[in-house]
């Protein structure tokens, strides 16, 4: 394997930060290893990166050596009996819900692009829309195998290695590089869901809508206007849907047909979508974004109810491919945060408040209803999230960093946790306090058993874990 | 003492928005390098301290990340004439720092010939370091910067590459060929967004100078010269001189003709 001596300047997904690594190509499990050892043996430190989808520094270590997992895409087993799914971890959503929905099955949780990499949803074990039900992606995995900086193969389940396994997903890559997973799909009766979408006046009515929606529902996910002020902050629109019962659908084996369910290329038939995002651009200001969201609310007050494909529903980000050069040179970033649902309504509206004392708003707001996990870097709560794009721009990167510290600090005081496949400026104090003691202090003493010379390390890793 | 202001900013915990600052400076324990990487350290970057003189550059380090209460320089021994061992040099620093936003160049020797004295190994070993060091630095760096879309180069050339003179012409023409070079990497670079800041300093009051030059017209502290070297980085300049009134009488002796030039004496 050539480990190459030149840099390769890296982004993140939101192109708001970059950083100059070694990127090598990782096509099978025994480069891993090699890598470790070169590592080891050069002083540097490793991470692995799957589709760089993060919004922050999850798959970037600077100055180190930046492991390119999808070369490593394998689908290697597929039961369409039992509907389970055996891949490498450069293997995408895309790649899995292709193979596995036009035998009748879907994957129980996945994110709001289909793009992301296995190895990326172990590790920041992502969460969909139906958070609230079906948890998140790492409780569908039966097993995985990973190599550790140890050179050591491990193979997890939730039986077997149990710590491991609650550990390293949820871990943020810093214990072991996956090079198997094996995950349980569900069974579906249609290529289509019933979705039905209807407004909401407020954060009240949006936070409220949510709760109650979501025991009706297979998913349930709020589009938040972030402009809205005064009696009207945090008004919106849900979309909540349910799969098809056996035999609701004529003709399930048509709608499950990969092409019934993807994303045309076109609108209208001629406008070619990719150039889509140079026209959403003269937008993405507080004034055009006011004006987009208003538009966007009016045009939601009717309620109605529909039918939808799955990938439609799911994968909103890639209706418009490379939507997020739309936000200009300096690129966004995302705020998340899950707060317990008796606090939640005070800590956004204090939130949003403060967005707006800054002129920094939120040009799009996402809220979803979730449950906790039993992962040990786990980000659920029992309550809600809300996630908030906002504009870099060279002249607010420490303006919009401070803001979202003090965030930070209003999500820690209302119990509410964090989720670092997004949130790019908490700090050590504030993860430490969230994690809490034991639970770092349990991370750290498997950090040191799988990888004593701590060669594993983004600049995430460095940024919350010291 | 100037240098030891308490003025060390708060510690705030580097963000991918809020980035930590980090820089090379190559010849930092020097007098101008010393001042400058001080100041620096101030004004909260992290920053990798090259020198060929091991223990000038500990004491330096070392009192730096006492001042500042945490660590924000690290030491690493080079000679800038081995410029084969330039590229492992800079691996090591960005692995280190994390990547690099400035590199300063400002190792630099200087001899001083008699009037009608021809020295080539000190001429020789005035265009290794002053040129051939800075070429083999900024050369490294260039395609990083343009790669990373930012960054800033500082090199330090000085007032003695605006003519040739018949005082030391060996100075002359290594100082005169930075100048250029730094130039035309400004040009290659600017449209990649990088900075490339060209300082000529008249007299700095460092001890080559101090002992060697008589008359020293318009000599600067070092640190002063750091402060204005600073200010010049802050505005992303092209070219300072400093101080600034060197601008002035460099202009007119720019603009000396020959006939004239040849029969002075400096």
């Amino acid at each position: 394997m050539n480990i190459t001596k030149s840099f390769t300047q890296l982004e993140n997904f939101g192109h708001s930060h970059s950083a100059p690594a070694y990127f090598i190509q990782i096509n099978i499990p025994e480069e891993i290893t090699e890598v470790f050892e070169y590592a080891k043996k050069a002083g540097l430190k490793v991470t692995a990166r799957g589709a760089g989808r993060s919004y922050n520094d999850a798959a970037l270590v600077s100055g180190g050596i930046v492991l390119d997992m999808r070369g490593m895409n394998a689908i290697t087993r597929w039961d369409k009996s039992t509907g389970l799914v055996t891949a490498q971890p450069g293997a995408t959503l895309e790649q899995l819900w292709q193979k596995v929905e036009p035998d009748g099955w879907w994957p129980p949780v996945v994110s709001g692009t289909m793009k992301t990499t296995l190895g990326g949803c172990l590790s920041a074990n992502i969460h969909g829309k139906n958070n609230f039900k079906m948890g998140t992606f790492g409780e569908h995995v039966v097993e995985f195998t990973a190599i550790l900086p140890t050179g050591a193969e491990v193979t997890c389940s939730p039986k077997k290695n149990a710590d491991l396994f609650h550990a390293m997903i949820s871990g943020l890559g810093m214990l072991g590089i996956f090079t198997s997973v094996t995950i349980q799909m569900k069974r579906i009766h249609s290529g289509l869901l019933t979705v039905d979408a209807y407004p909401v006046p407020n954060l009240h009515g949006q936070l409220s809508a949510l709760l109650d929606g979501a025991p009706h529902n297979d998913y349930i996910v709020g589009w938040m206007d972030g402009l809205a002020k005064g009696k009207s902050l945090g008004r919106g629109q849900i979309h909540a849907a349910r799969y098809l019962h056996e035999g609701e659908d004529p003709n399930p084996r048509e709608t499950m047909k990969i092409k019934n369910q993807i994303l045309p290329p076109y609108i209208f038939g001629v406008f070619p979508k990719a150039l889509l995002h140079y026209f959403m651009s003269p937008f993405m200001n507080n004034f055009g974004t006011w004006g987009v969201n208003t538009a966007k609310y009016i045009a939601s007050i009717r309620k109605h109810t529909f039918r939808q494909s799955h990938a439609a529903f799911h994968f909103l980000l890639d209706y418009v491919p490379n939507w997020e050069l739309s936000y200009g040179r300096s690129g966004l970033i995302q705020y998340q945060s899950f707060v317990p649902k008796e606090t939640a309504e005070a800590a956004w509206t204090e939130i949003i408040q403060l967005s707006h004392k800054n002129h920094l708003p939120t040009y799009l707001g996402v809220t979803k209803r979730h449950r906790p996990d039993k992962f040990l870097l786990t980000h659920a709560v029992d309550g809600f999230s809300l996630a908030m794009d906002f504009k870099v721009t060279s002249g607010n990167r420490a303006r919009l960093s401070s803001m979202l510290q003090d965030f930070d600090k209003i999500v820690l005081q209302a119990g509410g946790r964090f989720y670092f496949a997004k949130n790019s400026e908490t700090s050590t104090e504030t993860a430490q306090a969230f994690y809490g003691e034991k639970t770092v202090a349990e991370f750290r003493k498997l950090k040191k058993r799988c990888d004593p010379n701590g060669l594993l390390e983004s600049d995430l890793y460095r940024r919350l874990f010291g | 003492m100037r240098n030891f202001v308490s003025n060390t900013s708060k510690t705030v915990q580097a963000t991918p928005l809020n980035p930590r600052k980090r820089a090379i400076v190559v010849g930092a324990s020097g007098g101008i390098g010393a001042a400058l990487s001080r100041k620096l350290a101030r004004e909260g970057f992290s920053i990798a301290l090259v020198d060929r003189d091991r223990a000038s550059l500990q004491t330096l380090c070392d009192d730096i990340n006492k001042i500042s209460g945490e660590t924000r320089a690290l030491t690493y021994e080079h000679d800038v004439t081995k410029y084969n061992s330039v590229p492992d040099t800079l691996r090591r620093i960005i692995a280190d720092l994390g990547g690099i936003d400035t590199l300063v160049y400002i190792a630099g020797v200087i001899y001083f010939p008699a009037i009608d004295e021809y020295n080539f190994a000190e001429d020789h070993k005035m265009v290794e370091v002053n040129l051939l060091g800075a070429m083999a630095w900024t050369g490294a760096v260039a395609p990083l910067f343009q790669n990373a879309k930012g960054g800033q180069i500082v090199g330090i050339s000085s007032v003695a590459g605006d003519r040739g003179r018949v005082s030391n012409p060996g100075y002359n023409a290594s100082k005169a060929g930075l100048t250029n070079y730094l130039e035309a990497l400004r040009n290659r670079l600017t449209r990649h967004g990088v900075n490339v800041l060209t300082v000529k300093p008249g007299f700095v009051k460092t001890p080559p100078t101090l002992n060697n030059v008589k008359k020293l017209l318009f000599a600067v502290e070092p640190n002063v010269a750091a402060d204005m070297i600073w200010d010049g980085m802050k505005k992303r300049k092209q070219t300072i001189y400093v101080s600034g009134i060197w601008k002035l009488i460099m202009l007119v002796i720019r603009h000396i003709p020959s006939f004239i030039f040849r029969r002075l004496s400096f």
